[in-house]
């Protein structure tokens, strides 16, 4: 945790003993935080109601993939994670002493964000409060849900504070009270999945001086300091590092956890002559599991409340953000009445595609990390022999399919291609980035998209764009009201020609590519995007 | 492409005996560990997930045990 952990204020009872709120929101996490934030820069009053009265104890998810960062840039925090935190692309895998290959993860220039920033959760989740704080989130803590009883218009809550209980009535609750949600639990709902025999150390090391390891993610099998079993380093800002020791299934989780025991484990791998604290040591056995359904009346399921996955890949975090990102301007617009209640249906349906393809690669990763029977390690071992001099058996090798963002490819806000569209982004893809000239200054495509629906148009400055959507107007060569896309990377990215338009949602995600638009096109793309609902105003 | 099951192989008898003689003087370990090598360098030569499906559904065909995953439905 942070040299002095943020405590803050216990919120008293309502003085009546009973309270209602549109909106609350449970678990002041990392994924509720955000989700808060973006709801209430949509305009939406949120409640949140957390147990505890600070941050995450230990660095948790620390590595914030390009997306996420994205997703932060566009609630106003991109810039400071991406000053604090370690920025990193490359990572190395190490069988036995000998390095058995490395990845570039962004190998191309041309994005404001890079491929990683690695920082400590508790530091994202301090300045999720700050902004919250400034954006107007009611934030209560210490506010624990004790019971819950859902209703057809809302759910009502009960609460115990400090300071005695309340009843809460909220006509939507949002859970993100993480991988033991209370609320989950509440409604009796199953959250099945795999459990992987196998347990994992992971402690946070403060190294000052000197450090032999790079800005980088390094995994070893099988290394010299730690016999049969895998490391996983990260470096983190504040001289930290994060080390993942695998213990195998028979390890004793108390004796493990003992700071001698700990420290002679770090001593091994860093050499006797580096002075080190620890921090932090945690011990965990991982799961793969999601809910059924996030939506279960006015209750929604985001983050690790909603599915879980191993720690290989980072895609537990990320994937939570992305819940928020992509939920946030869909409940805004059900409240405010611009889309009928059927788009959180696309929620539902963009997310468990999203979780499912997390799982599927956290489970191959924890597979090959932890081989189920003799047959799978020699299997696995085979292919770490063939790696070190063979490229295909390289792509073998999974120490964790690293985040990457979800393309909604069968989202039913998606409309159909119109016209010739060859190559780019796809319908459904988080709109790539691209450098651009803003009034002859450098800039970047996406701080100019998203927060609402917007048309981006490629040489097309006469397209008659129809109210409800905001054109971002893109030129090939200088023009004033357009961004110049003096390097062509934007019309390649989105492989775009020129007169073609691209139409975004408020997540920056495509919803639809016309090569010649037209405005009655357009608006019908613009209302399946909206949930088909018929309210295009 | 689909899995061919032909007779390919001009000197069958040739092969067999590259095969024996490959695993000589191995101990059951290291032969597993060649096996693996083996099945992982084929199955890239194949280069084709639907084949080695089909290659692998028929390999397991008549072996006790459980069906094993995606294997069921290439039967």
């Amino acid at each position: 945790m942070p040299q002095a952990p943020p405590r803050y204020p216990a919120a008293p009872p309502p003085a009546s003993g009973t309270d209602h709120r549109r909106v609350v929101l449970v678990g002041g996490g990392l994924v509720g935080l955000t989700l808060a934030l973006d709801l209430a820069r949509h305009g939406v009053a949120v409640t949140l109601l957390d147990e505890e009265d600070s941050v995450a104890t230990g660095s948790r998810a620390i590595c914030f993939a390009k997306r996420t960062l994205e997703i932060y840039a566009r609630l106003g925090l991109g810039p400071r994670m991406l000053e604090k935190g370690v920025t990193w692309q490359t990572g190395r895998v190490f069988h036995g002493a000998r390095e058995a290959f490395h990845f570039d993860l962004l190998p191309e220039a041309g994005h404001e964000y890079p491929a990683f920033v690695n920082l400590q959760q508790y530091h994202v989740e301090e300045w999720l409060v700050e902004a919250c704080q400034a954006a107007g989130v009611e934030l209560r803590w210490r506010h624990r849900v004790a019971g819950l009883a859902p209703e057809a218009a809302g759910v009502t809550l009960a609460v115990e504070t400090p300071q005695g209980p309340y009843t809460l009535r909220a006509d939507w609750l949002l859970a993100c009270d993480g991988a033991r949600s209370a609320i989950r639990r509440a409604l009796g709902l199953p959250f099945q999945g795999q459990v992987f025999q196998d347990r994992f150390l992971i402690a946070d090391v403060v190294i000052r001086g000197e450090v032999g390891f790079p800005a980088e993610r390094w995994f070893w099998f099988d290394p010299p300091f730690h016999p049969g079993q895998s490391v996983l380093l990260h470096k983190q800002p504040d001289d930290l590092w994060r080390i993942d020791f695998q213990l195998g299934w028979d390890a004793d989780p108390e004796a493990e956890q003992q700071p001698a025991r700990v420290a002679a484990r770090v001593r091994a791998m860093l050499g006797p002559d580096v002075p080190f604290e620890l921090e932090w040591v945690s011990l965990y056995t991982f799961r793969c599991r999601r809910l059924d359904r996030f939506v279960h009346g006015r209750v929604v399921f985001a983050g690790d409340s909603a599915h879980q996955v191993s720690p290989f890949g980072a895609r537990g975090g990320n994937g939570g953000v992305q819940d928020a990102d992509n939920l946030a301007w869909k409940l805004a617009a059900v409240l405010n009445g611009s889309a009928g209640p059927g788009l959180l249906d696309s929620y539902e349906a963009e997310r468990i595609a999203a979780a499912e393809e997390n799982i599927l690669h956290a489970m191959r990763a924890t597979d090959f990390i932890t081989p189920k029977s003799d047959h799978a390690r020699a299997y696995r071992d085979a292919v770490l022999d063939l790696a070190a001099d063979h490229a295909f058996a390289r792509a073998l090798v999974n120490s964790g399919r690293l985040s990457r963002p979800a393309v909604l490819a069968e989202s039913p806000l998606n409309s159909a291609d119109q016209g010739g569209w060859a190559g780019g982004a796809p319908a459904g893809a988080a709109a790539p980035d691209a450098p651009v000239l803003c009034e002859g200054q450098p800039d970047w495509l996406l701080r100019h998209l998203g927060g609402d629906f917007g048309l981006l148009l490629f040489d097309a400055p006469d397209f008659p764009t129809p109210p409800g959507l905001r054109p971002v107007h893109v030129a090939a060569e200088a023009r004033p009201g357009a961004l110049w896309d003096h390097s062509g990377l934007a019309a390649a990215r989105f492989g775009a020609m020129p007169g073609g338009a691209v139409l975004l949602r408020p997540d920056q995600h495509i919803a639809a590519r016309l090569a010649m638009p037209d405005p009655v096109a357009v608006r019908a793309a613009l209302e399946r995007a909206r949930g088909g609902g018929g309210l295009v105003p | 492409m689909s899995l061919d099951t032909t007779p390919r192989l001009a000197d069958a008898d040739a092969a067999f005996a590259l095969l024996m003689e490959a695993h000589r003087g191995l101990d059951p370990a290291a032969s597993r560990a060649l096996d693996a090598r083996l099945v992982l360098i084929l199955a890239n030569h194949v280069g084709d997930l639907a084949v080695l499906r089909q290659a692998l559904a028929l390999a397991r065909n008549g072996l006790a045990g459980e069906d094993g995953p995606g294997l069921s439905a290439a039967r």
